[in-house]
């Protein structure tokens, strides 16, 4: 009898062990699958985008600025898609980040409570509304009224070719509506987290309102507010859907009122047809994009850590 | 508020910043209300009984996206059923088991870089991974599995930040009184983060709702719907669009009144899940508080 009820607690606690070392070993796998994600998505990025590379010639790619994937002597340059994507990138930051920074002041010190509290619901719709939304806006609003301005500014040039105003300046509008939300958010969250004695230091010295937010908050706050430009940057250049439409459809120079692709827009729109080098192609603009993003992710990680140093 | 013993220096500067600071304010409000109202005025007439209950059929002449909405589902909730147990699991890992060093910090690091990663490289991915490799073409499958790599990091994060307000003298108490840890995880760490691993799944449908570059090429296109009740099993090897890529879709064929119908449907959805994720985490905060 004695020994009956020993061994089954035995037992049980044999189980346990089981159960205890199963659950530690499913936990374990799940946390495996975010790095066999990234592993594979990696590898198969490289593997799909470097045969192009290897057949058309790394220059003939990345320095050549003419775009003929269909036409009977094809020439595969992504030069001007790649530098829309920076430079596009770059006018949506420039745009976007002192409003984005300055809503961010509104709501964290400026604004009355109320009023920071009907805002800050408005700031996340704008970033849970989705892409292709605004890329209809983009169509049904901007292109229109580019178009106009185009008509006005090129009335006289015989070389200008019209857009019908989907041109790189609408592009770049769209692009800041969608990375405001981010800068918004990361910057505020930054500037709350600076020390309140910072501020009470910076009045007792007889600082303005306006000089303790820009002189003393905004510093402190500094690795936050590049955290939001560096995920801002990444957001915009990563964005396909919204200014595929928008941005017009050939691949020229990054000029304002020009139709350009952008490396995301060039993707979109010619996978569904291609073929061959063509496709191939297509996915090295894939990695040149998938490398851009990497640096990205990386700068941030070290700022990141640089943060947790200083703390 | 500081006031200056005597009377208050105006500075120019201060008062052109002070304008800059209210009018960039004033941008991101205006453009949430012009947004909102221009498409519901544009799209309200779109929607009827039937643009939401048919689909699209030159022969029955009816327009409608039921199509479209029948796959989302299928998409959120396949992709979820994956994604949420990975993602959650993840989480506890690295909250509960996992001790600090190397392997902690790839699992973070590949975390963070998953949800860096713009939607049309895992659109490029999912298109030669599952769709090629796997064989499973443009398929609801493939789009849904595209997806649950997607919205993993979020999930994770969630749960990882609803882990952490669990107090730990919830975990020492449950520990000390003779549970094993998993025992402890399943019945006092899991029901105390539900509101936040709830949170994470409600922002990842709004995701999954939103999402189309990745969609494009996994999932693909079609809107029809299934005819027979087999056809309803079937259908997650069969290409299907969601309603946003169908948006898209309309847009580039110029049916902007299709467009916009679907447009006024997602910003529903949206700002419902916005409303839902609000009250969560209010009665998820009164809570923690008492």
């Amino acid at each position: 009898m004695k020994a009956n009820t020993n061994s089954s607690v035995m037992r049980s606690s044999q189980t346990k062990v089981v159960v205890e070392n199963t659950a530690q070993i499913i936990f374990t796998i799940c946390a495996v699958v975010a790095i066999l994600a990234v592993f594979s998505i990696t590898l198969y990025m490289f593997l799909k985008g470097v045969p192009a590379f290897a057949d058309v010639g790394v220059a003939e790619i990345l320095f050549n600025p003419v775009w003929e994937p269909t036409a009977q002597n094809p020439s595969f340059g992504i030069l001007y898609i790649i530098l829309t994507s920076i430079v596009g990138t770059a006018m949506a930051i420039i745009l976007g980040v002192p409003i984005g920074v300055l809503t961010a002041v509104f709501l964290s010190e400026v604004a009355p409570k109320k009023l920071a509290a009907a805002v800050r619901p408005a700031v996340d719709l704008l970033a849970g509304i989705p892409s292709v939304i605004y890329g209809l806006l983009g169509l049904m609003i901007l292109n229109p009224f580019m178009y106009k301005l185009e008509q006005i500014i090129f009335e006289n040039s015989p070389t200008h070719q019209f857009t019908g105003g989907a041109n790189l300046i609408s592009a770049v509008l769209v692009l800041v509506i969608m990375i405001l939300p981010t800068v918004i958010n990361i910057s505020q969250s930054a500037l709350q987290a600076v020390p309140k004695s910072l501020k009470d230091a910076s009045f007792g010295l007889g600082a303005s309102h306006i000089q303790t937010i820009f002189k003393v908050q905004m510093p402190a706050a500094r690795s936050g507010i590049v955290t939001a430009i560096v995920l801002g940057i990444g957001r915009a250049i990563g964005e396909a859907m919204a200014i595929s439409l928008v941005s017009g459809s050939s691949v020229n120079p990054p000029f304002p009122f020009n139709s350009v692709r952008f490396l995301t827009t060039a993707i979109v729109s010619e996978m569904g047809y291609a073929a061959d080098t063509h496709r191939m192609v297509l996915f090295s603009i894939g990695l040149v994009l998938f490398v851009f993003i990497m640096v990205i992710n990386i700068v941030l990680t070290k700022i990141l850590k640089g943060e947790k140093h200083d703390a | 508020m500081p006031n200056s013993l005597i009377k208050k220096k105006s500075r120019i500067q201060d008062t052109v910043l002070y304008i800059c600071i209210y009018f960039s304010a004033a941008i991101s409000v205006l453009l949430l209300i012009g947004i909102i109202g221009y498409v519901l005025v544009k799209g309200i007439g779109s929607i009827n009984l039937e643009f939401l209950t048919k689909a699209t059929s030159a022969i029955d002449g009816t327009t409608g996206i039921a199509g479209n909405i029948i796959n989302t589902l299928y998409i959120i909730v396949i992709t979820l059923l994956i994604a949420t147990p990975i993602g959650v699991g993840s989480a506890i890992f690295l909250n509960e088991y996992a001790k600090p060093g190397r392997f902690v910090r790839i699992v973070e690091f590949t975390t963070e870089t998953l949800a860096g990663i713009p939607s049309i490289i895992f659109g490029l991915f999912g298109m030669v991974f599952f769709g090629n490799t796997l064989k499973l073409g443009y398929s609801i499958l493939s789009g849904a599995f595209t997806l649950t790599l997607m919205i993993l990091p979020l999930i994770t994060r969630n749960t990882q930040e609803a882990l952490k307000t669990v107090p730990n003298s919830y975990r020492s108490g449950a520990l000390g009184i003779g549970a094993t840890k998993w025992y402890m995880i399943r019945t006092i760490l899991l029901p105390s983060a539900m509101p936040g691993i709830i949170t994470g799944i409600i922002l990842a449908v709004g995701r999954i709702v939103g999402e189309s570059a990745a969609l494009l090429f996994t999932a693909g296109s079609g809107y029809i719907l299934p005819k027979t009740p087999i056809g309803y099993f079937t259908k997650i090897f069969e290409s299907g669009g969601t309603m946003t890529i169908q948006l898209y879709l309309s847009m580039s064929k110029g049916q902007y009144s299709i467009a916009f119908g679907i447009a006024v449907v997602l910003l529903v959805i949206v700002v419902g899940i916005n409303f839902l994720t609000k009250f969560l985490a209010k009665k998820f905060d009164t809570g923690r508080r008492d």
